[in-house]
């Protein structure tokens, strides 16, 4: 066989290289800032919560002052000044979803993971951004929620104040709440990697499983563990009980829904881990 | 360096790599050739960490990619299918890579001028050509400016200036001393840009040498000569290292002997020639060749032309 001209196998000249770089978790969490804010659709969902938080509390305010009953058995002034979480729970689903069924449908993903190898760090920056805006837009959100639907029920003095302190708990109780629910919608996101079937399950899971619970099964099973599905045991948080027969205590249900959040993430980073991107 | 060791991927009944081994080295391009369906994007996957060997190893570099600390220095990579969020500007999404391991939003500057993406840098990706969004993929590849460098079929896409400027973009990677293993269909763009070759087909290593030599392997220079007299000029002219292969009734090929020597013996002996040429085996037809029925040649590797 012929042998043809040998190849210079010998680099010519020294590279030049790009001093200081390695991979560390505060850098990836810069890195996925950068893709939180630079998307439209991640600007869209995010105001869209906050104007369902505002909108709505206003609203459920203004016709329990309307309405000659007075308030829905189960709610108060502070569960009627925050029932906008009930509706802006879909719209922070529906970005948390997105935050990362978006890179797999664009093929994003790879891009992402090749450059960081290691996988895990890109996942906890994506919930890490995702859970601290989320929590910082919806806590002003429903601070403004909670004051003007006082407002508007201090006309019939229904209102109540800050002064209370289930008030407190229930407006920072609204965005951890929110905060939970959005990071779950990326677990489930990064689990399924598919926009409708993430989207379709975290509906399902937060609005229609607690609904057909409610309607459909016989109280005395329900009574057994409705309150433990996610959003029934997170809301207790925001003073409403939303004719449950055992809700758990404010905090045991938060510490309940962040374990459903919790699991569904460990699935999640365990699949992203083991499986091809 | 990139080592790639007996590395197999199975997807669920499919082999898409079968037991491939072979070495690119640093200071030249090394091609990474194919047809389509062959493995080349699988195995380039692999390289890049984004898949899961399902048997074997790759080192690059002298280390599991997915161990390394600054991977971006290590290795960047243009994937086939797109890679970027349709909806983020060209510099966001730069940005958004560059960030993860310390790369400068300076340096990001300075790819997107060296990438032509001047003037399109603040448009979202989405709306982006073919050509515009590989010239995308190649800035994302040389942000942290890596000692390896895996595109896969960059030219994808490019118009002839385009494809021009890649190509001498990977020979100056190549003599600043990176590692750079490009695929291609194209055996032409090969042709022009590589100096040495890996060829795949149906999963499983075809030749790695270098592209002379892979025309050499298959078929080389050969010579038509026809003849009235084919049984006498076939007995003049054996010899060892000779090979003569009938061709019709009137026509021999010949291999191991110039048109010079053929033309000399047979005037000699009255033979009278109505042709006599030379048969250069183009790459693309030594492509071919080679792969038109992989596992003919499953065993060809071992005869791989040594540098």
């Amino acid at each position: 066989m012929t042998t043809a001209t040998a190849p210079a196998a010998i680099p010519v000249a020294p590279l030049a290289r790009e001093s200081g770089l390695r991979v560390t978790q505060v850098r990836v969490l810069r890195s996925e800032w950068v893709k939180f804010r630079s998307l439209r659709s991640t600007l869209w969902t995010m105001g869209l919560s906050v104007v369902l938080m505002i909108g709505l509390g206003a609203m459920f305010s203004a016709i329990s002052v309307n309405s000659a009953e007075g308030m829905d058995p189960g709610n108060t002034a502070i569960s009627t000044s925050l029932t906008g979480t009930f509706f802006a729970q879909l719209a922070v689903g529906v970005l948390g979803a997105l935050l990362i069924t978006g890179e797999y449908t664009t093929g994003m993903i790879r891009a992402s993971l090749a450059v960081v190898p290691k996988r895990l760090p890109v996942l906890w920056a994506k919930l890490a951004v995702l859970a601290a805006v989320v929590f910082a837009t919806m806590l002003v959100a429903s601070l403004v929620a909670f004051e003007l639907g006082q407002a508007i029920l201090s006309s019939k003095d229904l209102g109540t104040s800050l002064s209370d302190p289930v008030a407190v708990r229930s407006v920072f109780g609204a965005a951890l709440y929110l905060s939970a629910a959005a990071v779950t919608a990326a677990g489930i996101g990064a689990l399924l990697r598919n926009t409708a079937a993430s989207i379709t399950t975290y509906v399902a899971i937060f609005f229609l499983i607690p609904t057909l619970v409610a309607t459909i099964i016989p109280r005395s099973w329900a009574a057994h563990f409705a309150q433990y599905l996610p959003s029934n045991a997170g809301t207790g948080l925001i003073d409403g009980t939303y004719g449950l027969e055992n809700p758990l205590s404010p905090w045991a249900g938060f510490a309940a829904m962040c374990a459903f959040a919790a699991a569904v993430v460990a699935a999640a980073a365990w699949r992203l881990h083991h499986t091809d991107a | 360096m990139i080592e790639v060791h007996n590395l197999s991927k199975r997807y669920g009944e499919k082999l898409a790599v079968d037991d491939v081994s072979f070495t690119v080295q640093p200071g030249i391009v090394t091609g990474f050739l194919g047809p389509n369906g062959a493995g080349k994007s699988t195995t380039m996957r692999m390289i890049a960490g984004l898949d899961r060997p399902t048997s074997g190893e790759v080192i690059v570099n002298g280390q599991d990619y997915r161990a390394s600390k600054a991977p971006m220095a290590e290795l960047g990579v243009l994937l086939e299918a797109k890679a970027v969020h349709t909806g983020r500007s060209a510099r966001n999404h730069l940005l958004a890579l560059a960030y993860t391991n310390g790369v400068s939003a300076d340096r990001v500057d300075d790819v997107i001028d060296m990438v032509g993406l001047h003037d399109v840098a603040a448009k979202r990706a989405g709306g982006f050509s073919l050509g515009m969004g590989q010239r995308l993929g190649v800035a994302s590849a040389l942000l942290g400016r890596p000692r390896t460098v895996v595109l896969d079929e960059p030219a994808n896409g490019l118009d002839p200036e385009g494809v021009m400027w890649m190509r001498e973009m990977l020979k100056d990677l190549a003599a600043q001393g990176h590692t750079v293993f490009v695929s291609s269909h194209l055996m032409s763009e090969m042709a022009q840009t590589a100096t040495r070759l890996v060829v795949i087909g149906r999963g499983r290593l075809i030749a790695d040498t270098t592209v002379a030599g892979f025309v050499a392997l298959a078929g080389g220079h050969t010579v038509i000569v026809r003849t009235s007299e084919p049984a006498r000029l076939s007995a003049l002219l054996a010899g060892p290292d000779i090979t003569l292969t009938p061709e019709g009734s009137d026509a021999l090929i010949v291999d191991g002997l110039t048109t010079h020597q053929i033309g000399t013996a047979a005037g000699a002996a009255g033979i009278p020639l109505f042709e006599l040429a030379n048969q250069h085996t183009s790459l693309e037809e030594a492509f071919m060749e080679m792969t038109h029925d992989a596992v003919e040649y499953h065993a060809t590797a071992d005869v791989a032309v040594a540098s």
